[in-house]
């Protein structure tokens, strides 16, 4: 049963200690993904908000509110995302970079594509007013933005999730069979609840602020209802996590699992709990107690997410560590090999230079040239007889009594021969190789 | 060897990341590092030319605001996304390459990247906020102010990225002690940055000509001084651009300025300077002439002649970027690992043993008659795909063919003794790496390449093949022999 990859790391020191690399890893992704979660979400409910603006006006003026925070969000995402790249580069360069391997055309796809739905979110949000007269139209780009928004994080879930498993690398073939791994739907399920869960945070947020200028955009609606939304937005989602939760539980192979990493996802589990309470007694209360819980419940959310991706974390380190540790070990290896060529090989070569050293004190005055030769020319040229180009002897022919000819035509050769290619010049020989490399054709026998 | 490779076997590896890159120079150049500093000129031109009770001259604030819309847009969505994208690609072309750079350079990306945050977040700022600055003088001199801010900004996160382009064509000290500050102070770092400087500038007062024209109406009263400001600003750093340029070209170190024939395909290498001065001397002389008509006579430019030299001006940093990208061959990281993502200091092992030995992803452990295709695809794969393609472009077949003769039969013993060489030959090239029965495989493959049409699939479609001899199993079985 050989299936599990095991090859040499990149032999060269992290850059800085591992536990940093971690931190830094954690800390950055989850900034990274709170604006990817607010921009997925929050184009997933402008559409929703545009449909029901069909109706009523005033949710259209809602779906503009929520679609202008998108384009900033996005440049957050995007520009916040280089970090943890770069970190997970680093850390787990051999794991990462053969996901993004075998599902290369998918994963390169991604930049075009994030490009393109960047353009549409622009598009849609600056031609709100000059489409008015289009409404189905404009409501096209969103939605085709949407499913954009949709499919994207999927690529991005699909080689996270494929590099912690290279007992699986070799019978992935592309970016499909890698999808069909079972845990990547439930991950991907899980991600866009949590999404949903923010924006509901954000638009709660967003619009209740007090110098956001509610009263100058909606005529009809009041902060109350518009809190309402986001609460309930982020209330519905959030109980839909604990389905989606214990099934990717259940879908996740067990080897990244430990005591450690299940406390910290129930510890997760727990304050989202308490989350979810708060914002059901903040549904039920008054208007005029919207306000009361919202800190706690941020605060806790807060920390349901650090949780979260702490314990996602614990189980990536889990799964592989074991793999890493047996890689270092064949790096080292590897990296013992090499030096023991490289002596044997400057052994090699220091017998050679006594051989010729040895055939000059006989009196053989060629044996130089011939090295220098056979290091430059050999390819295209034989002592006697045609390969690429003409043999010794022909050059000894043209150019006896002519060598400064034959150097001009080494370090750059014209074109004579019609149906032989150019020869390549030379300029790199210097000066006392060129003198036996000529000695040696000039007084080829 | 030690990944999976992806490979694109029509469009060919490099070319995808030299489109990649070429598109974001373009952008960031053009619309970023040259723009800014540009757009923040003509705006504070608006308020110098208003009266005396107006904050600025609307109209032409209208139009400046709309030129950087564009710049906006363009930068936060294909501007950002090619810069993500020149990772993105390199990473799967080059994983060994750039998995070591990051390793050395993880602080200066890092900080590059701090840069980069900070550049968006202010182009956002100067963007969005340009509305609410019109309200009063006080607020727009601080927009003003702002702008010029930004654009020292975001020429700073030019110079750091170029320090490391710089350091990948040629690696200074590096090698010998491995730390970031030796790799900073490489010698191709100051030549690239000035000749980078004024032509950023070039090129965005080329987009400036473009947006004009599209943004003002043809009687407009605004367009002509506007022109007119644009040629002045292109005429001003033309001439920086053009010495920078020749300057640049000249600290190229002699090894690298020969692989240079190269750098456009397949065109010879005289030729090849021929076309480079063509193009320096059309694109700068079309620029300059553009400027000197506009001064002229500015109510006679039309979009035609505002587009050629756009056009060309493109082209003229295209090429340069294109040339960059080439001549770091044979080396990916110069005297450290080639482009066939092998370092140098293990060629004496691969050598000896054969490449195949040491590579996880093959599944030839012996190569036996039968096996010898199979063989001579991994070896293809790992030793040449990075830069050639089976059929495509930069094809195999092709380069072969080139020397010993279209359409005939290729000969596998002459095959055999070049490939040796070929790093002798033709310096771009690695050496060989691998051994005897790998090169005998090898040239065997290649004929059959040529006489079958084949392709070679990635392992984005094919996937991989495990050699047995490198699988977590086997490794854990050798140390409990050895116990
Ligand atoms: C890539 C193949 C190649 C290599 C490597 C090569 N040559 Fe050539 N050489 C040729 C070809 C092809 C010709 C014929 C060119 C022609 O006639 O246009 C040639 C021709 C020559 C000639 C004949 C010139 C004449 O006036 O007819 C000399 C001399 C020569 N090569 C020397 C060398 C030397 C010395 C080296 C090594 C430093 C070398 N070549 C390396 C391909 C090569
Ligand atoms: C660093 C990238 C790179 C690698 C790796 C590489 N080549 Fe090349 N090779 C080139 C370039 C560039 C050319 C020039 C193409 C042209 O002139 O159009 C070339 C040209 C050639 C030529 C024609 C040379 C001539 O004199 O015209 C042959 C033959 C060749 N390559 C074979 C190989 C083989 C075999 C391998 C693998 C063992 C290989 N190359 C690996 C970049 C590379």
């Amino acid at each position: 049963m050989n299936n599990t990859p095991l090859p040499k790391d990149i032999p060269l020191d992290l850059p800085l200690p591992e536990w940093l690399l971690v931190i830094l890893l954690v800390v950055s992704f989850l900034a990274h993904i709170v604006f990817v979660n607010l921009m997925v979400g929050g184009s997933i409910a402008t559409l929703w908000a545009e449909i029901k603006g069909l109706r009523n006006k005033e949710y259209d003026i809602l779906a503009q509110e929520i679609a202008a925070t998108i384009t900033v969000n996005k440049s957050l995402a995007v520009v916040l995302g280089v970090a943890p790249l770069l970190s997970i580069n680093a850390l787990y360069t051999i794991y990462f970079y053969t996901a993004n391997s075998l599902t290369g055309i998918m994963w390169i796809l991604i930049i075009p594509m994030v490009a393109i739905v960047f353009l549409l979110t622009y598009l849609h949000k600056y031609t709100w007013e000059a489409m008015a007269n289009m409404k189905l139209l404009h409501i096209a780009i969103n939605a085709l933005a949407v499913a954009m928004f949709l499919f994207i994080p999927l690529i991005f879930l699909v080689n996270v999730n494929l590099m912690l498993f290279p007992e699986k690398w070799m019978s992935v073939r592309g970016f499909l069979s890698a999808l069909a791994l079972p845990n990547v739907f439930p991950r991907y399920f899980h991600f866009i609840c949590a999404s949903l869960a923010l924006t509901g945070l954000f638009i709660t947020w967003y619009m209740g602020r007090k110098n956001y200028p509610f009263e100058e955009y909606f005529q009809v609606f009041t902060r109350a209802k518009v809190k309402r939304i986001g609460y309930q937005l982020a209330l519905g989602a959030s109980v839909a996590q604990f389905l989606f939760g214990p099934i990717v539980m259940a879908t996740l192979p067990a080897k990244g699992f430990s005591w450690s990493m299940m406390s910290v996802i129930l510890s997760g589990v727990a304050v989202a709990v308490y989350a979810v309470y708060y914002m059901i007694k903040t549904l039920r209360g008054s208007d005029a107690d919207l306000n009361k819980y919202f800190r706690r419940i941020v605060i806790s959310m807060s920390i349901v997410v650090v949780f979260m991706g702490s314990g996602r974390h614990v189980y990536r380190a889990n799964a592989l560590n074991p793999h890493r540790e047996l890689m270092a070990q064949k790096t080292a290896e590897f990296e013992q090999a090499s030096k023991e060529a490289r002596e044997q090989a400057l052994n090699k070569q220091a017998e050679a230079n006594e051989a010729i050293a040895a055939a000059e004190a006989s009196g053989d005055n060629t044996a130089k040239g011939k090295a220098v030769f056979n290091n430059y020319c050999a390819a295209c040229h034989k002592e006697t007889s045609l390969l690429v180009g003409p043999p010794v002897t022909e050059m000894k022919e043209i150019y006896t009594d002519k060598k400064a000819d034959l150097i001009k035509w080494i370090k750059s050769p014209g074109k004579k021969r019609p149906d032989a290619p150019q020869m390549p010049p030379f300029p790199q020989i210097n000066d006392t190789d060129m003198e036996d490399l000529t000695q040696y054709i000039l007084n080829i026998k | 060897m030690d990944f999976p490779l992806f490979h694109l076997d029509w469009l060919n590896d490099r070319f995808l990341i030299a489109m990649i890159a070429i598109i974001h120079v373009f952008i960031n150049h053009g619309l970023a590092v040259g723009f800014l500093p540009y757009i923040t000129l003509l705006e504070q031109q608006g308020v110098v030319k208003s009266g005396p009770e107006d904050i600025t001259d609307l109209a032409w604030d209208k139009m400046v605001q709309r030129m950087m819309m564009v710049g906006f847009v363009i930068t936060t969505t294909m501007g950002a996304m090619t810069g993500v994208g020149i990772w993105f690609s390199a990473a799967l072309i080059s994983p060994n390459s750039i998995g070591s750079l990051i390793r050395v350079f993880y602080w200066g990306w890092f900080t590059e990247w701090i840069v980069f945050v900070s550049e968006v977040v202010f182009i956002m700022i100067y963007f969005l906020t340009w509305k609410n600055s019109n309200k009063s003088l006080r607020a727009k001199q601080r927009h003003i102010r702002f702008g010029w801010f930004l654009s020292a900004f975001s020429w700073l996160t030019m110079a750091i990225i170029v320090a490391i382009l710089g350091f990948m064509m040629d690696p200074g000290n590096w090698v010998e002690d491995q730390s970031l500050l030796s790799a900073l102070t490489n010698p191709i770092y100051l030549p690239q940055l000035l000749f980078r400087t004024p032509t950023a500038m070039v090129v965005a007062g080329a987009f400036g000509f473009l947006l004009i024209m599209l943004f003002t109406k043809k009687d407009s009263p605004i367009r002509p001084t506007a022109l007119k400001t644009t040629a002045t600003w292109v005429l001003l750093w033309l001439p920086m651009s053009i010495l920078a340029s020749i300057y640049y070209y000249n600290v190229i170190p002699e090894a690298m300025t020969a692989n240079m024939s190269t750098a456009v395909g397949t065109m010879d290498f005289a030729k090849y300077y021929d076309l480079l001065k063509y193009i320096i001397l059309i694109a700068t002389s079309s620029l300059a002439l553009l400027a000197i008509w506009t001064l002229w006579k500015p109510k006679k430019v039309n979009l035609i002649i505002v587009i050629i030299p756009f056009v060309l001006s493109l082209g003229f940093l295209g090429i340069f970027e294109r040339v960059r990208e080439f001549i770091r061959k044979p080396y990916v990281i110069g005297n450290y690992m080639y482009s066939n993502l092998i370092r140098e200091e293990d060629y004496p092992l691969l050598q000896r043993d054969g490449i195949l030995k040491h590579s996880t992803y093959t599944s030839i452990t012996e190569i036996t008659e039968e096996n010898k295709l199979e063989a001579g695809k991994d070896v293809f794969m790992i030793a040449c795909s990075r830069c050639h393609t089976s059929q495509g472009i930069n094809s195999i077949i092709f380069v072969f063919e080139k020397m010993y003769g279209e359409g005939k039969p290729l000969d596998i013993n002459s095959m055999k003794a070049y490939i040796p060489n070929m790093h002798n030959g033709r310096t771009y090239m690695p050496p060989y790496p691998g051994n005897e029965e790998e090169l005998d495989a090898l040239a065997h493959y290649i004929f059959y390449l040529q006489q079958s049409g084949a392709t070679l699939e990635g392992a984005q479609s094919a996937g991989a093949h495990l050699n047995p001899t490198h699988s977590v199993e086997h490794f854990i079985e050798q140390k409990t022999k050895q116990q």
